[in-house]
């Protein structure tokens, strides 16, 4: 396994080509890792000197002090990288992450520069990543080394990826839920880092809970799938595949053969090494999020805790859909909630709490539930109902008089209270507790989801896309458990 | 690349325990209907050979054969039929074996994964269906398993038409045999168990195709 160390903790940074115009990528990425908050030392490196966020360029490689940067993070035209690689590894750089395109992606000649500096690297025993990627980010480092935005908030969620776009789109989702990102890398033209090596290295890296690859081609699908088998026991992985309806059947002397659609195979691939499979970008990113910040569950029982009718059957039809199944509920938990409710509950999964609930309610049959032995999971719905009434209070005209200070401040202290309850009860029984709302998006500032993203988990957007990450966990879980 | 005649293709999937239906290759048309008398009526009648592939396309499998002199025309007809390219032909007679459900399995060499074992729902519309499950050889107990959960139908293999559930086990059995046979024999890069039959629930070869390098 390579050590990427140099490349997610790194002494210091060199950046090459640095440039003083704020359109270029060498002023990007200069400003993105001096703004994020990097501890170590950082170099701003370009022929012509001159100043850049205020501190002065260094014209050479050559007025870095030896020992003190572990990156090289290129910004510069192609032609000019053999000789800045050579001279930064004098200078004891380790890794070196190539933004610059003209590689393997623009012809022939691009190849042999490729190809050449692969040879380069390796006997410089330098570490490779790009050319033509979009940067790292280490957030245990608070680095931003990229020509792009965003900077994830700190999480345990590990990115690899042969688009760069998609780690900003992954990266923008943590921003946006709160669930974050431990390490990620666009990992370009792969030219000698590729996303398997990557995978590698984040299995065993203390920082990171669950990686999460986007890929299109793999050079060989075979020894991708032997790499991964042995990291997947350890560290779930959560897979985005491109191209994955392209593969046309081909002409075959067998109907195994024409059966045998490169997706298809790709899925059973995926089963058999315990690769958490995602349809979609969001499917993909909340798959992580969750396996990043809840429990794996023992079971595939999912109790429904929900405060409205419609809300619950649609989502019990989500649990049937996905393979999970709907717990019945034991006789001891429902006389346990009988006592916390007016008999016009359901008295059924989904529990259907059809506004019987008083202050204390919510909290209590969270706790009851996910307390009891029968239930190995629970998807909470009906979080933010109070703070979106009293929203519409807080911005009206009437307010705050005719007691409506009073009651708004009730409302949103009330659903605080219950996604603090979801995350405690899931805390307290070790199984997963979800909370669903779609003010998880129409408004993220609402008490409920705010309060938990403040947990560290994610508010899923519907009750379905909690239910889909649920059901990715219990088929890890299930793999797992089998072998 | 070359094929296996359906004879042979059969005695290599027997040898890592796939069952398969018995049968009998002949020369004439008078062996074939002594070998259908002692196999018992009704029988199937194919044309066989290690070139001949495609029979049902060709036509070249009569199913039901229900007597001695039905099976006297029939081989007369498919040994007619038979064209210089099929090479070396002979007649396979095997028992007709009834069941509702027909299955597909095989192994296939993905250009990117190697040989890779797979499990479907079979009949005429498999290809139109393409309820089917792969995993990459060798397999586990346990992938044998999964890849059968994989499918779709689900009804179609628990009790059905007063047959009883297909035994899982000894569908899970044919997978490890077919990932055993390669294993065994590393240039075999297609095997196509075609039907598969499910009889009183357990499956049965009763076509197969291997495909050598």
């Amino acid at each position: 396994m390579k050590d990427l160390s140099p490349l997610f903790e790194p002494r210091g940074v060199i950046v090459a080509g640095a440039s003083t115009h704020p359109g270029k990528f060498g002023f990007v990425a200069l400003h993105n890792i001096l703004r994020s908050g990097y501890a170590g030392e950082v170099f701003a490196v370009n022929r012509d000197g001159g100043e850049i966020l205020g501190r002065d360029a260094l014209t050479s490689i050559d007025d870095v002090p030896a020992g003190t940067a572990d990156l090289l993070f290129a910004c510069t035209p192609a032609s000019a990288n053999a000789d800045l690689l050579r001279a930064c590894a004098a200078k004891g750089v380790r890794a070196a992450f190539i933004t610059s395109g003209g590689y393997a992606e623009s012809g022939e000649t691009g190849r042999a520069a490729e190809r050449a500096l692969v040879e380069l690297a390796d006997g410089l025993d330098m570490v490779l990543a790009g050319p033509n990627g979009q940067g790292v980010v280490s957030t245990p480092a608070s680095l931003c080394a990229q020509i792009v935005a965003p900077y994830p908030p700190p999480g345990r969620i590990a990115i690899a990826s042969q688009s760069g776009n998609f780690v900003s789109s992954f990266q923008n989702y943590a921003v946006q839920t709160g669930v974050g990102v431990s390490r990620a890398v666009s990992a370009g033209n792969a030219a000698a880092l590729t996303v398997p090596d990557l995978l590698d290295w984040y299995a065993r890296d203390p920082a990171t809970d669950v990686a999460l690859a986007y890929v299109e081609g793999l050079t060989d699908g075979r020894a991708f799938f032997e790499r991964i088998r042995r990291s997947t026991p350890e560290q779930p992985l959560v897979l985005l595949k491109g191209g994955a309806t392209s593969g046309g059947q081909r002409a075959a002397a067998s109907h195994t053969g024409a059966l045998a659609s490169d997706d298809l195979v790709f899925d059973g691939m995926c089963r058999q090494a315990g690769i958490t499979r995602a349809g979609s970008v969001e499917e993909a990113f909340e798959a992580a999020a969750t396996f990043a910040t809840q429990p794996l569950p023992r079971g595939p029982g999912v109790a429904v805790v929900t405060t409205a009718g419609g809300w619950g059957v649609v989502t019990a039809d989500a649990v049937v859909r996905t393979g999970l199944e709907l717990v019945e509920l034991p006789a001891d938990l429902l006389a346990a909630i009988d006592d916390k409710l007016p008999p016009r509950w359901s008295r059924n999964n989904p529990i259907d709490l059809a506004g019987g609930e008083t202050r204390d309610t919510i909290p209590e049959v969270l706790q009851l539930v996910a307390g009891h032995p029968a239930v190995d999971a629970v998807v909470y719905l009906g979080l933010g109902i109070q703070s979106n009434q009293a929203r519409l209070m807080r911005t009206g005209r009437f307010y705050p008089d005719h007691g409506l200070e009073r009651i708004v401040a009730y409302h949103e202290r009330q659903d605080a209270r219950f996604a603090l309850a979801a995350a405690e009860a899931s805390a307290a029984t070790g199984k997963p507790v979800l909370s669903a709302t779609e003010l998880a998006v129409a408004d993220p500032e609402n008490p409920g989801p705010r309060t938990v993203r403040e947990t560290g988990r994610l508010c899923y957007a519907s009750a379905n896309r909690a239910v889909v990450a649920l059901a990715h966990l219990w088929r890890y879980a299930r793999w797992r458990a089998a072998r | 690349m070359s094929t296996l005649s359906e004879a042979e293709s059969k005695r290599r999937l027997a040898r890592v325990g796939v069952p398969v239906v018995a049968d009998a290759v002949c020369a004439t048309p008078a062996d074939t209907v002594e070998a259908a008398r002692s196999l018992g009526f009704p029988v199937a009648i194919k044309l066989t050979g290690d070139a001949v592939t495609h029979k049902t396309e060709r036509g070249l499998v009569r199913l039901a054969v229900a007597d001695g002199d039905a099976v006297l025309a029939a081989a007369v007809e498919l040994l007619d039929a038979a064209r210089p390219e099929d090479g070396d032909v002979a007649l396979l007679v095997a028992p007709m074996v009834r069941g509702t459900r027909e299955l597909i399995a095989g192994l296939h060499t993905d250009p990117q994964f190697g040989r890779c074992v797979m499990v479907g729902i079979g009949g005429v519309l498999a290809e139109a269906i393409a309820d089917v499950s792969f995993r990459l050889a060798p397999i586990s107990a346990i992938d044998a398993a999964d890849m059968i959960d994989d499918l779709r139908a689900q009804r179609l293999l628990g009790a059905l038409r007063g047959e009883p559930p297909v035994d899982r086990d000894a569908l899970a059995g044919v997978l490890l045999g077919l990932s055993a046979l390669a294993e065994a024999e590393p240039e075999v890069v297609s095997v196509d168990v075609n039907p598969l039959i499910v009889v009183d629930g357990r499956p049965v070869a009763v076509d197969a195709l291997v495909e050598l390098e």
